[in-house]
């Protein structure tokens, strides 16, 4: 088979799909207003079923931001924010989205203006102190979800204080919508939200079969649906088209990466403006990235959440997710990847941007290393910003790595 | 069998030749700007002055920053390897080395058969580099040669606070205004540098007996202080500078006996 050929063979056919159900729910986004639909916009980890059920249209500033730098415009908005006077320390996802709301940027020429904003501290303070920026720029409501760091279990105080939340969230949008809130619609969500996540998490794991037939780059485009359209038929009908495709490849054999020979994992944000560069680089040493902690957030909750007591149990399952949890249990839950994917090591992204993200990553890579075994290699970037990513360095720590992942292998 | 290696550097290129696991000789010259006749050269001036010719040579394998760029190597591989290589070649009861090169340093681990368990580099910054002590030399007005032998005279040295290069030198500037000790300020310097890289040898784990290379090994001052914030001593030899290129050598050897 020519080059061509066989790279057409391992194209993921649905990804067109998947590109044609994105630019319509942004299409349907920027037309909300005219269509007496509102919009809200919420946190990537934020309770989002309830927008779904009271028919608000739920935009997502990360997901945004992560189309800002897949498409290398991150540079110029992060630099105009800086010269708005923020600090260059500031989340690459929260400056471009600052800047873009003033200049109507990016690819799409910004997101369309917010009726209300859902912020949710699950994943950082950071999106406090950026949510309250925005609700004066646009001066619109702002609620609050907060989700208290669970480094251990989940305490009785804790529950309480979360699942009151709920019922004030509740409020909050019968307030700004003007609507009741419908319940048994809510149930529908709630079980339309369950059913993604669990076909979510299937699509992961198909990655567990040798060779594999997608990887952790496919897993961070696929992702947007989990995100952007959970809780909707929509999400769930594209999943189970997913799987479909991703088992086909199995029996036939295809693999994402051509003779794939070394499985790695990755940690943190994708780099989203190096990622052909970074998946190219890997693919020349025959190694895939099998799996990554950052996309099974999305269905890392399931196990907390009740399909059938789905509001109850949704404010568990918000607060005990990857990130606002302890170093110690992230730790845990890498090293059951790297016995579920079976990988031969783990790429860490230290990323600039987030520190909720970065932050403990050297604890968690001593523990991994300790308790695996499995070489770990350390690399500085940033998810947005590439001032803070150097080509030539990180390659030359991905050859070395790449050198000692098959010094490993060649004596087992 | 003769092979060689090729180490170009961001500021020397180093070349060694290897005759059946025996050292011939070694070469550093300046890299320049353009890296891919540096490897030219280096090469060609080795050969010259050990008199063996070109089609004698069995493999060449390239390394450093400017591996990609040297076109008649027969493999390009990192540093890292081929420092871990060198120095158990030199001496095999090496465990670890701290690298500190022109614009990187490095701490790597190797095990008890000389092969690389883990590593660690600086990040996007020149601190506790071969660059960071040329800015300050410059800033000093002293050879970079020299600045070892002048710190170590050092009763009391100065305190550097800044971790960046460009913050760092105005600092000094500063102390050179107060007239604080030339020597003073040489030995916080060293000292500074050796606090940044000694957290690369922590993080990988180093213990002793490691080895020091790079250009700034011959450093005696760095090595010192380097010695001071690791608590052990560091072993260095005549060759820290070539020991890339005669890594890269050895691996090539073992590349021609391989195919
Ligand atoms: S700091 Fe991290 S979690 Fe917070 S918004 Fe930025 S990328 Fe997301």
């Amino acid at each position: 088979m020519s080059e061509e050929a066989s790279k057409e063979k391992r194209k993921i056919k649905s990804a067109k799909k998947m590109r044609d159900l994105m630019t319509t729910y942004y299409l349907d986004a920027l037309s909300a207003s005219q269509n007496n639909k509102k919009v809200a916009w919420i946190t990537s980890g934020g309770p989002v079923e309830p927008l779904v059920a009271m028919d608000i249209i739920p935009v997502y500033p990360e997901n945004h931001g992560a189309m800002i730098g897949s498409a290398k415009m991150g540079e110029d908005l992060c630099a105009k924010a800086e010269d708005m006077g923020y600090s260059a320390d500031l989340c690459s996802y929260a400056r471009s989205d600052i800047s873009c709301a003033v200049v109507k940027g990016g690819p799409i020429g910004g997101l369309p203006k917010p009726d209300m904003l859902i912020c949710c501290n699950n994943i950082c303070g950071t999106v406090l102190k950026w949510y309250e920026i925005q609700a004066r720029y646009f001066n619109v409501p702002l609620f609050i979800f907060d989700t208290p760091m669970c480094h251990t279990g989940y305490s009785r105080p804790v529950a309480d204080y979360v699942r009151a939340q709920v019922d004030e969230y509740i409020r909050f949008l019968e307030k700004v919508t003007g609507k009741p809130f419908d319940h048994d619609r809510m149930a529908q969500v709630g079980k339309l939200s369950m059913e993604g996540q669990r076909l979510w998490q299937k699509v992961l794991n198909t990655t567990r079969h040798k060779p594999s037939p997608m990887s952790a780059f496919d897993a961070f485009f696929f992702l947007a649906l989990i995100v952007t359209l959970r809780g909707t038929q929509v999400a769930v009908d594209f999943y189970k088209e997913l799987i479909q495709e991703m088992e086909d490849r199995i029996s036939e054999g295809i693999s994402i990466v051509p003779e794939e020979k070394y499985r790695l994992l990755w940690d943190n944000l994708p780099v989203w403006y190096q990622l052909k560069w970074l998946s190219n680089t890997f693919s020349a040493h025959q190694a895939c990235l099998v799996a990554d902690t950052y996309t099974s957030a999305w269905c890392g909750a399931i196990q907390y959440i009740d399909p059938d007591r789905f509001l109850d149990s949704m404010a568990e399952g918000y607060t005990r997710i990857y990130l606002n949890i302890g170093v110690d249990q992230m730790a845990e839950q890498v090293i059951q990847m790297v016995d579920v994917y079976d990988v031969d090591g783990f790429v860490m992204h230290s990323n600039r941007s987030c520190k909720p993200y970065s932050f403990g990553q050297m604890d968690i890579m001593n523990i991994v290393r300790e308790r695996t075994g499995i070489p770990v290699l350390m690399i500085e970037a940033d998810m947005v910003d590439p001032r803070n990513f150097s080509q030539s360095q990180v390659e030359t720590r991905i050859d070395a790595f790449m050198e000692i992942v098959k010094q490993g292998r060649d004596k087992h | 069998m003769i092979c060689a290696g090729i180490d170009i550097g961001s500021i020397t290129a180093k070349a060694a030749l290897v005759r059946d696991q025996e050292l011939v000789d070694t070469l550093v010259i300046k890299t320049g700007y353009d890296h891919v006749k540096a490897g030219e050269r280096v090469f060609e001036q080795l050969l010259k002055k050990t008199g063996v010719g070109r089609e004698k040579v069995c493999a060449v394998v390239a390394t450093g920053y400017g591996r990609a760029s040297v076109g008649f190597a027969d493999k390009a591989m990192t540093e890292i390897l081929c420092h871990g290589t060198g120095a158990h070649f030199i001496d095999p009861a090496i465990r670890g080395i701290v690298d500190v090169g022109g614009q990187d340093s490095k701490a790597i681990r190797l095990d008890d058969t000389g092969q690389v368990t883990d590593f660690a580099m600086n990040d996007k910054c020149a601190a506790g580099t071969g660059r960071f002590l040329e800015v300050m030399a410059n800033a000093l007005d002293v050879e970079l040669a020299q600045m070892g032998e002048v710190g170590l005279q050092s009763q009391n040295p100065s305190k550097i606070s800044s971790i960046c290069t460009v913050f760092a030198e105005s600092e000094v500037i500063s102390m050179i205004a107060r007239q604080q000790k030339r020597e003073d300020i040489i030995a916080g310097i060293h000292d500074s540098a050796a606090a940044r890289v000694a957290i690369l040898a922590r993080k990988t784990k180093l213990a002793d007996p490691v080895m020091m290379t790079g250009g700034v090994a011959k450093n005696t001052g760095m090595r010192k202080a380097l010695e001071k914030h690791l608590g052990f001593e560091l072993t260095t030899g005549r060759l820290a500078q070539e020991n890339g290129a005669i890594g890269a050598a050895v691996l090539a050897s073992r590349l021609s006996v391989g195919s």
